[in-house]
């Protein structure tokens, strides 16, 4: 089994997030860089599935020279090897994206080296466009399933299962196949200051990607949503709000 | 004309779907256009209803196997339908199906598509207002593409009957699909054994976050929780320790909530827990810490420790019950 699981850097946010003046990015001056949840997921269950099956587990990025940094976690986090398809640094449209990523899987592919399953993140924590997996899924004509929180591979298949309230729906999909992954597929493994002191010392495949293109979806400005600071009634301290507590559920919320 | 995907569950249709409306009504009113529907599986009874949302054809995909929900198989028949009626624009519900049908709709066809909008303004581009970072923050943006392909937010708009209710024509579309197409679909469905209220439907949330302090600190929580008949939630940070599963996380990468009541125990409420529980109509945080982002986004609070609060909270609803 060889498994690709495709990652994203974005930065760290806190409680609030701030603006370039510009409007055009989060002002990262304070923030470190971090993996998006999903995909950190998508990674460890990389690693579980050739740890189960054998095989390798592939990390790989689209993003400038500084995600290597994103794909040196993957790497501490037990993946066999890490790929960088180096940009400037822009943000690349889904459409482009997935195109350089599909590219990337066919050379490997004539290359003799193709992968048996590509797992993605369902969706960037930053821009949240939910479409990167479908569009290489499609380019290669592999089937795919998203929003997935419990993956198995058996037999040739992959049986993944998507959560719907008191139960789940079951896909079974033969590989190769593309799976979007969620938060909550597993626990990633906390990665040791040792594998992370081994990692800086493995090669990180770099690969230059053509961009398409692309009139696509064209970002004009970032604005933070306006907040309502509702009113705050204080009902008490302690357990004496007690009552006051019980008053609200009663009267006027009528809850109970 | 706008083409709208409506998910529905047995001639109901889903409250993310009559919210899209809402939205891809607005879009159509700009263009001076009519909304005609999209259904797969049994479509029967909900003419009426989606009357009532100014649709004014609904359009059944009739085609052995797509009754059972299969993506590919779903967005080529749309994408059919969508050559045959030429709409300017195809509006899908920020829902999971609704986001990864539209998505091989835009692969299919080579064209953009914008998730999450709130607010769409028509032109050559369309300029659309969509959410990212879950919601924490918004982005403008110039959409082109042929038809343009939008979700709408789910949980943001509000649903809204049309000024003028129509009367949908329902008509069979019968698309040209492969085995193929149909490869990926739902095989079977799972129960789950979980007992208890889903985070979703529950009409009251009590939460717990780091405050808690540990597993066994939950159970005051699960005890409120019972009196209350109400489900239990939990913060990322709570998650992320092990006290509580992923299944009952409230936040960006988890449950988005929309109870009557939510109740969050020792949650600070960073931006990204917030953008779960923003659907709540009324928030009421227990927190030893007055400054906490949580108390700002309060309708009520307690100031105080929950393991104090929780334990006499429990007692008085008990007695109150016997």
């Amino acid at each position: 089994m060889n498994v690709l699981a495709c990652l994203k850097r974005v930065p760290n946010t806190g409680a609030k997030i701030v603006l370039t003046e510009d409007q055009q990015e989060i002002d990262t001056t304070n923030l470190g860089f971090t993996m998006s949840p999903h995909e950190e997921c998508a990674v460890e269950e990389a690693v579980q599935i050739v740890e189960e099956h054998g095989g390798s587990a592939t990390a790989l990025t689209l993003g400038s020279a500084e995600a290597t940094e994103q794909v040196r976690t993957a790497i501490a986090m037990q993946a066999d090897e890490g790929v960088l398809l180096e940009t400037d640094g822009e943000e690349w449209s889904p459409r482009n994206t997935a195109g350089a990523i599909a590219e990337f899987v066919r050379d490997r592919q004539e290359d003799g080296g193709g992968f048996d399953l590509l797992l993605f993140g369902n969706e960037s924590a930053d821009a949240g466009n939910y479409q990167v997996g479908v569009r290489v899924a499609r380019e290669l004509g592999l089937p795919i399933v998203t929003s997935i929180k419990s993956l198995s591979v058996e037999d040739g298949a992959v049986v993944a299962e998507r959560e719907i309230p008191r139960g789940s729906e079951v896909y079974e999909l033969d590989l190769p196949a593309v799976v979007a992954v969620k938060e909550g597929l597993n626990e990633p493994r906390y990665a040791s200051m040792r594998a992370r002191m081994q990692a800086r010392r493995q090669e990180v495949e770099h690969v230059t990607p053509e961009r398409r293109t692309d009139a696509g979806l064209k970002k004009i400005r970032l604005e933070s949503p306006e907040t309502e600071d509702s009113e705050t009634e204080i009902l008490g301290h302690g357990p004496e709000a007690v009552p006051e507590i019980v008053r609200v559920l009663e009267d006027e919320l009528e809850v109970i | 004309m706008v083409l709208i995907f409506v998910e529905h569950d047995g001639g109901k249709p889903a409250d993310s779907s009559l919210e899209m409306l809402t939205l891809a009504r607005d879009v159509a009113d700009q263009l001076d256009a009519p909304v005609e529907a999209a259904v797969f599986g049994d479509g029967e009874g909900l003419a009426d209803e989606l009357g009532q949302f100014g649709v004014e054809a609904i359009h059944v995909v009739d085609y052995d196997g797509v009754e059972t929900y299969a993506p590919i198989a779903w967005a080529e028949s749309l994408d059919q339908l969508a050559s045959a009626v030429e709409p300017e624009a195809v509006v899908a519900p920020g829902s999971e199906r609704g986001h990864e049908v539209l998505a091989h709709l835009g692969a299919s066809r080579d064209i953009p598509m914008a998730a999450n909008c709130l607010d769409v303004t028509v032109g050559d581009a369309y300029e659309v207002e969509r959410q990212r970072w879950g919601g924490t923050l918004l982005e403008h943006a110039r959409l082109s593409g042929d038809p343009k392909l939008l979700t709408a937010a789910k949980n943001e708009l509000t649903v809204a009957p049309a000024a003028e209710s129509a009367e949908p024509a329902v008509e069979p579309f019968t698309p040209e699909l492969t085995d193929d197409d149909l490869a990926v679909r739902i095989d079977r469905i799972e129960e789950s054994d979980e007992e208890g209220i889903p985070l979703g439907e529950a009409r009251i949330v009590v939460s717990g976050g780091r405050g808690v302090g540990s597993a066994e600190d939950f159970d005051q929580l699960e005890e409120l929780a019972d009196l209350l008949d109400a489900a239990v939630g939990a913060s990322r940070a709570a998650v992320n320790e092990g006290w509580r599963s992923h299944d009952d996380q409230v936040g960006q990468t988890g449950a988005k909530i929309s109870p009557t009541l939510y109740i969050p125990c020792g949650i600070s409420g960073a931006v990204q827990h917030m953008v779960g529980a923003k659907g709540s109509e009324y928030i009421l945080p227990i927190n030893t810490d007055p400054e906490a982002a949580i108390i700002g986004h309060a309708d009520y609070a307690v100031i105080g420790d929950l393991h104090e609060v929780v334990p006499e909270l429990n007692e008085t609803l008990r007695e109150r019950s016997d």
